[in-house]
C-alpha cells in the first residue's frame, strides 16, 4: 500500500481536540490510511475517537509561528477542530488529510479493509436479488418474469443483471427497446399494487431525438403493460420545456400518437447541482449564528430545500394516487433515470406499501431501488455540503429522499417500522462508511471492483438483532392503508435531527425517543407472571 | 323557540334553545376543492352548531359565539350566499346558505351575539354545570396566587406581603397583596407608586431561592425629560439591597428604545442611570400592542392562503414579522432567568403600563426558572399570579366585549406560544402537553368561566367570583388529557437555557390550522402513547383486583 507516502506526519501528542458535545480534551492525533485517530491517555478512560478521512468534506488550516488549527468539516455535517503544536506538524498533517481523504480508487478505501468479527464475508452480499424478489410475489408471476437480458451488463451498463419485465415481451424486444432508451434503461416493473393490479415502472428517457425517432419495440414493452386496460400515466419528472429541449441532444418524450393509451404528466423535480447547492445553502442558513428571524426566514426559503422537498412528496403522492385511487399504470422517468425516478418511486411505494414501511422492508426498498437500480453513489456523494471543490456530479438526491421519509414518518409516526435513527444513519454512511453498499456508481461496477466479495455489507449488518432493536421504531403499528402524506407547507418541517444533529437541540430530541423507548417497553411489560402460575 | 331536533347532548346542557336552523347549509373546506359537507345549522344562544346530515356519523362542529373574531358575508356564488366565519381561536368556516333572508338573519345575530354591549351578557354568567353553590365557591379558591409567595418562603428575612394595596387604593389594577423588600419603608411604597404610570409600582413577581434573586415588575416611571423621585430610587435600592449575592439590579424596559423615549415627551418614560444607584438599565425591545396585532393579522393571511408554493409560504411568514416578535419576547424571558440564575442579580421589569410585555416576560422567565410552573398546576398558578391578579387587561385585549379594536392585541396568545415552543425545544421538560396550552387559550377567548372575564382583580371581585365559575378545577378535573407521557419531573429545579437561535422559532401549526386536521399529523404519538399507558394502568389494576380475590379465595 502506497498509504505512507501521503503520511507526512504520523503522530502528534499535545494536541487539543474539539467536537461538539465534549469539553476540549488534550491527546494524541494519529493520522492512519483511513483515519484519524484521537486517544487521551490518563484521563477519561473512554475508547478512542475515530474520525474515517473519507468523512472529511473540506479542511481549513490556520498555521501560525508555533502552532496551528485545522478545522475539520465533516460530511456527517459535524465540525471538528484540532489545535496542534507546531506549525510544521500542523501543516503536515493538513496535507495528509487532504491527499488521504480524497483519494478516489475503490478498491483502497475502507470498506476493503473493514472485517468486523460479528460479519463474515462468506455471507451472502445483499439482502435479496431480483430473481428471489419475483419470487416472494407470486401474484405477478402470469404477467410478468424475470429477464436475464442484461446479465452481462451490455443492454443497460446501470441496469443490475436482472430484472422483471412483461411477460409477453422477449429479451430480443428488451435489447432493441432499450438503444431507444438513455443508458440502456428501459422501463422495468418496480412496485406491483395488489388491490389495483397496477404497476410503478421506471425508465430513462426515450431517445426520440430532434426528428421524433421511434420505437416500435418500445412501444410494445409500454403497451404491454397497460394491456387490457385503457390507460396509463407517464410521469415525467421534467417540466414539458425541459423535455422538449432534452430532443436537441438526443433524448425526449413518448409523444402521444406513439403511445396510445398513455397520458404524460410532467413534474419538475431539480436534481444536480441546483440540488448541490440548495444542500449548502440550508446548511450554511443552519449554521448561521445571527440572531435575526426575518434573516433565517430568508436563507431558509433562498435554499428551497424544502421547496424540494414538497416537490418529490407530491409527485410521489401523484404517482401512488394514479395507482390507488384511479387503478392506473404509471412509468416514471426524468432524463438519465437514475436519479429523480428512484426517489419518486421509492416514495410512491411507501405511500402504497405497508411491507415497504418495516425496517427491513424498508431497507430492500433502498437495495432495489437505489443499490441495484444503479444510483450512481460514489459520483453523487464525493462531497457534501462544505466542499469548496468545483462540484461535477455530485447532488444530494438519496439525502433528499431520506429528508422525504422523515416527513412521511413525522406525519405518520406510527406507520413506519423503522425510526429516526436509522435515517441518520443511512445519511452518514451513504458519504463515509465502514461498509461497501454506496460504494461505486453501478452493480457492474461493484461486480468488477470485487465490492461484494471484499466488503460487508451495510443493510445485513443493520439487520442483525442488536442492531434492529436501535433501529426500530417502538411505536410501530402495521397498517394495510395508504399514507397519503400533507404536502401543504405548514405540515412540512426543517429535518433537525440531520441538520441540527450537532446542536444540544438533538440531545433533547435523542433523550425524548429514549424515554418513549422505556415507555412503550413499560407498557409492554407482561403484567404479572406471578398470576400465571396461581391459574397453573 | 325549541326545536324537537334531535342534536346529541353536547357540551352542558341538555335542553338546547335553538333560536334558528337553517337546512341545506354548505360548509367548505378551507384548503382543499373536495366536496363540501352539507347540513343543518343551528343558531342558539350560546353557540352556532353545524350538524352534517351527509353523512351517517351526524358530524357536529360547534362553534361559541364568543370565539367569534369576525363575520364576513361574501357576494352570491353558483350554490348560495357565502358566510365566513372566522373565530378567536383561528377555527375558520365557510358556510354556503342557500337564501340570502337567512345568510342576512344569521349573519345579524352573530354580529350582536358574538360581541355583547356588556360584561353581563357573556356565557360565563349563563353557564351553570349543575354545581351546587358551595363548589362553584371553593372552585375560586383551587388556584390562589399568594399561596405560590409562601411556596417560594415568603416571607423571610428579605421579602414580606404587604395589605397596602387590600382596598385597590395604592393601585388599583394590581391584586390586594403584594410582596415587596422587606427594608421598603411606608412612605417608600406610597411614593414610588405615585411615581409609577397609573401607581403600578414595583412588587415582587418572582422569589428566586436559589440565587436570592428576584424578578419584580412595575409600570414605567414618570420621569418625563428630568424629574425624580426619591421614593421611588429608593424603592429600587431597597429591591436591590433585597439581594444579598449581588451588588447591582438590572431594569430591564421591555420596550424598543424609540418609544420609550417617546414616552418622556409625554410626561412618562424610563429610569435615569444616574439617579438610581447600582442599576444596570437595559431595553429589549418587543414591540407594542399595535405591532403585534398588525403582525397576527398577517400571519393569518399566510394561513389563508390556498395551496401556496414554500416559497409564498416562508416569505410570508417571514413579512408577517410574527416570529420574530415571539423571539424578542423569548430572548426577554431569558435575558431574565440569566441574570437571576446565573449572574445572581434582582432583576425589575416594566413596558409602558406593565401589563403586556412585562406580563409575558416576567412569566416566562418563571417558567424557565422554575419547574413548578412547567407543571399543570403550576401553569395555573402562573396564569393567575402574572396574568389575571396583576391586571391583564383580558376583556379589552381578547374583545371580549365590543369596544376599542385597537385595544384587542393577542398579547397572551403570544406567551402561550413562547411555552409551546419551549416545549418543542424540552420534549421531556414539561408536565403538561400541547392540547393544555389550547384549552387554555380556548377558554380564554370562550367566556365561559369567570377567570379571564375583567380587566384586573378589583373588577372581578365585584362581579365574577359571585356568578360565575372558576376555569382551573374544570380543566384540573380533565388533567388527564393534559399529561405529557415524556415528562420526567427529574430535571428538578434545573433551569431551561434554551437556544433562542432564529431556527428555534417555528409556526405553530397546532394553534393555528388546529382546525385543519388535514394539516396535522396524521397519527399522534401523545395519544398513542396516553392510550397505551391508560390501558396498562387498567391491566394492572385488574390484575391487582383478581390477586386480592385469589388471595382470599386460596387462604
Amino acid at each position: 500500500m502506497e498509504f505512507s507516502e501521503h503520511i507526512k506526519t504520523a503522530n502528534v501528542e499535545d494536541v487539543v481536540l474539539r467536537r461538539p458535545f465534549y469539553q476540549p480534551t488534550k491527546g494524541t492525533l494519529c493520522v492512519t490510511g483511513h483515519h484519524l485517530i484521537f486517544s487521551n491517555r490518563g484521563g477519561d478512560s473512554a475508547r478512542p475517537f475515530l474520525l474515517l478521512l473519507r468523512n472529511i468534506d473540506a479542511i481549513e488550516k490556520r498555521p501560525s509561528v508555533s502552532s496551528g488549527t485545522i478545522t475539520l468539516k465533516c460530511k456527517d455535517l459535524c465540525v471538528l477542530q484540532l489545535d496542534i503544536p507546531g506549525m510544521e506538524e500542523c501543516l503536515n498533517i493538513a496535507s495528509s488529510i487532504e491527499s488521504l481523504s480524497s483519494l478516489e480508487t475503490v478498491s483502497e478505501m475502507y470498506p476493503f479493509f473493514y472485517r468486523p468479527p460479528f460479519l463474515s464475508l462468506q455471507d451472502q452480499w445483499g439482502l435479496s436479488s431480483t430473481e428471489q424478489h419475483y419470487a416472494q410475489m407470486k401474484e405477478i408471476h402470469d404477467g410478468w418474469r424475470v429477464s436475464q437480458v442484461n446479465r452481462d451488463y451490455s443492454v443497460s451498463p446501470s441496469y443490475p443483471p436482472a430484472v422483471i419485465v412483461p411477460h409477453s415481451i422477449d429479451d430480443e424486444t428488451l435489447v432493441k427497446a432499450a438503444r431507444f432508451r438513455q443508458g440502456g434503461r428501459f422501463p422495468v416493473l418496480c412496485y406491483y399494487h395488489r388491490e389495483t393490479g397496477t404497476v410503478i415502472m421506471r425508465s430513462s428517457q426515450p431517445l426520440s431525438g430532434a426528428n421524433r425517432k421511434r420505437c416500435r419495440e418500445d412501444e410494445l414493452l409500454l403497451q404491454a403493460v397497460i394491456d387490457g386496460s385503457e390507460l396509463g400515466y407517464i410521469i415525467d419528472t421534467r417540466s414539458s420545456q425541459q423535455a422538449q429541449q432534452a430532443r436537441m441532444t438526443g433524448g425526449g418524450f413518448e409523444s402521444k400518437s406513439c403511445y396510445r393509451g398513455w397520458k404524460r404528466l410532467h413534474r419538475q423535480l431539480e436534481k444536480g447541482k441546483v440540488l448541490q447547492e440548495s444542500l449548502i445553502k440550508l446548511v450554511e442558513a443552519c449554521g448561521d449564528q445571527s440572531h435575526s428571524v426575518d434573516r433565517w426566514l430568508s436563507k431558509l426559503e433562498n435554499s428551497k430545500w424544502l421547496s424540494h422537498v414538497q416537490t418529490a412528496l407530491s409527485t410521489a403522492g401523484l404517482v401512488a394516487e394514479c395507482v390507488e385511487r384511479d387503478g392506473h399504470s404509471v412509468l416514471v422517468h426524468g432524463s438519465e433515470g437514475t436519479d429523480t425516478s428512484l426517489l419518486v418511486s421509492s416514495l410512491a411505494q411507501l405511500i402504497l406499501d405497508p411491507d415497504s414501511r418495516t425496517l427491513a422492508g424498508f431497507l430492500g426498498l433502498l437495495e432495489r431501488e437505489w443499490v441495484q437500480a444503479g444510483h450512481p453513489f460514489q459520483q453523487r456523494c464525493a462531497h457534501s455540503a462544505y466542499s469548496h471543490v468545483r462540484l461535477r456530479h455530485e447532488a444530494p438526491v438519496f439525502v433528499l429522499l431520506l429528508d422525504c421519509v422523515w416527513q412521511l414518518a413525522r406525519q405518520f409516526p406510527l406507520a413506519m417500522g423503522f425510526s429516526e435513527p436509522l435515517l441518520l444513519r443511512l445519511a452518514k454512511e451513504v458519504y463515509a462508511s465502514d461498509y461497501g453498499t454506496f460504494l461505486c456508481n453501478s452493480d457492474q461496477e461493484r461486480c468488477v471492483t470485487g465490492v461484494k466479495e471484499r466488503t460487508h455489507c451495510l443493510f445485513q449488518s443493520l439487520l442483525r438483532a442488536n442492531e434492529r432493536q436501535h433501529y426500530s421504531n417502538p411505536l410501530y403499528e402495521r397498517t394495510e392503508l395508504a399514507i397519503w402524506p400533507s404536502i401543504q407547507p405548514p405540515s412540512l418541517q426543517l429535518w433537525k435531527g440531520l441538520f441540527l444533529q450537532w446542536t444540544d437541540d438533538a440531545l433533547h430530541l435523542v433523550e425524548a425517543q429514549k424515554v418513549i423507548q422505556n415507555l412503550v417497553s413499560q407498557c409492554h411489560r407482561p403484567l404479572n407472571e406471578k398470576v400465571e402460575n396461581t391459574d397453573g | 323557540m325549541y326545536h324537537g331536533h334531535n342534536i346529541r347532548e353536547g357540551r352542558w346542557f341538555t335542553v338546547v334553545v335553538i333560536l334558528n336552523h337553517i337546512t341545506e347549509v354548505q360548509l367548505l373546506d378551507r384548503y382543499t376543492a373536495k366536496k363540501p359537507a352539507i347540513g343543518t345549522l343551528y343558531l342558539t344562544a350560546t353557540h352556532l352548531i353545524f350538524v352534517e346530515t351527509s353523512c351517517n356519523t351526524r358530524k357536529e362542529t360547534w362553534i361559541i359565539h364568543h370565539h367569534i373574531a369576525t363575520v364576513e358575508k361574501l357576494p352570491l356564488t353558483g350554490t348560495g350566499y357565502p358566510l365566513n366565519i372566522s373565530c378567536k381561536n383561528f377555527h375558520v368556516v365557510h358556510f354556503v346558505i342557500p337564501s340570502e333572508r337567512y345568510c342576512q338573519d344569521v349573519y345579524h345575530s352573530l354580529l350582536r351575539l358574538s360581541q355583547p354591549a356588556k360584561l353581563e351578557d357573556l356565557f360565563a354568567f349563563l353557564y351553570n354545570p349543575k354545581q351546587d353553590e358551595d363548589d362553584r365557591r371553593n372552585g375560586w379558591g383551587f388556584i390562589d396566587s399568594a399561596m405560590d409567595f409562601k411556596r417560594m418562603g415568603l416571607p423571610n428575612e428579605f421579602w414580606e406581603l404587604t395589605d397596602l394595596n387590600k382596598n385597590y387604593e395604592l393601585c388599583s389594577t394590581y391584586h390586594s397583596e403584594l410582596g415587596i423588600p422587606k427594608t421598603a419603608r411606608k412612605d417608600t411604597v406610597l411614593g414610588s407608586a405615585k411615581f409609577r404610570s397609573r401607581g403600578r409600582l414595583p412588587t415582587l413577581s418572582y422569589y428566586h431561592k436559589e440565587s436570592n434573586g428576584a424578578i419584580c415588575r412595575c409600570s414605567q416611571p414618570l420621569s418625563g425629560i428630568s424629574a425624580r423621585c426619591l421614593e421611588d430610587e429608593e424603592m429600587l435600592q431597597a429591591i436591590s439591597r433585597a439581594n444579598p449575592n449581588s451588588t447591582f439590579m438590572y431594569v430591564v424596559d421591555t420596550r424598543p428604545k424609540l418609544n420609550a423615549m417617546a414616552n418622556r415627551a409625554a410626561g412618562k418614560g424610563y429610569e435615569n442611570a444616574d439617579n438610581y444607584s447600582n442599576i444596570r438599565f437595559q431595553f429589549v425591545g418587543i414591540e407594542n400592542i399595535h405591532v403585534m396585532r398588525n403582525s397576527l393579522q398577517k400571519l393569518l393571511e399566510v394561513c389563508a392562503m390556498k395551496s401556496p408554493t414554500m416559497s409564498d409560504y416562508l416569505t410570508g411568514l417571514e413579512n408577517s414579522g410574527w416570529l420574530r416578535h415571539i423571539k424578542a419576547v423569548m430572548d426577554a424571558g431569558v435575558f431574565l432567568a440569566k441574570a437571576v440564575a446565573d449572574e445572581k442579580a434582582s432583576v425589575l421589569v416594566h413596558c409602558s403600563d406593565g401589563w403586556d410585555r412585562t406580563a409575558q416576560v416576567c412569566s416566562l422567565a418563571s417558567i424557565l426558572l422554575d419547574n413548578f410552573y412547567r407543571t399543570i398546576k403550576g401553569l395555573m398558578v402562573l396564569i393567575e399570579k402574572e396574568w389575571i391578579s396583576m391586571g391583564h387587561k383580558f376583556t379589552q385585549r381578547c374583545g371580549h366585549v365590543d369596544g376599542d379594536p385597537k385595544e384587542v392585541s393577542p398579547v397572551f396568545t403570544q406567551f402561550l406560544e413562547c411555552v409551546w415552543n419551549l416545549m418543542e425545544q424540552y420534549p421531556c421538560g414539561f408536565e403538561y402537553n400541547e392540547k393544555y396550552l389550547l384549552e387554555i387559550h380556548n377558554h380564554v377567548y370562550s367566556c365561559q368561566f369567570g377567570n379571564f372575564i375583567g380587566n384586573c382583580q378589583r373588577e372581578r371581585e365585584e362581579m365574577l367570583k359571585e356568578k360565575t365559575f372558576s376555569v382551573w378545577p374544570f380543566l384540573w378535573e380533565n388533567r388527564q388529557q393534559y399529561i405529557n407521557p415524556l415528562y420526567k419531573c427529574s430535571l428538578g429545579r434545573e433551569v431551561l437555557r434554551p437556544s433562542t437561535l432564529p431556527l428555534n422559532f417555528k409556526f405553530w401549526c397546532g394553534m393555528y390550522n388546529h382546525f385543519d386536521k388535514g394539516m396535522q399529523p396524521k397519527q399522534s404519538i401523545l395519544d398513542h402513547l396516553l392510550t397505551i399507558i391508560q390501558k396498562r394502568v387498567e391491566g394492572e389494576k385488574k390484575m391487582t383486583d383478581f390477586q386480592r380475590v385469589s388471595r382470599y379465595r386460596f387462604v
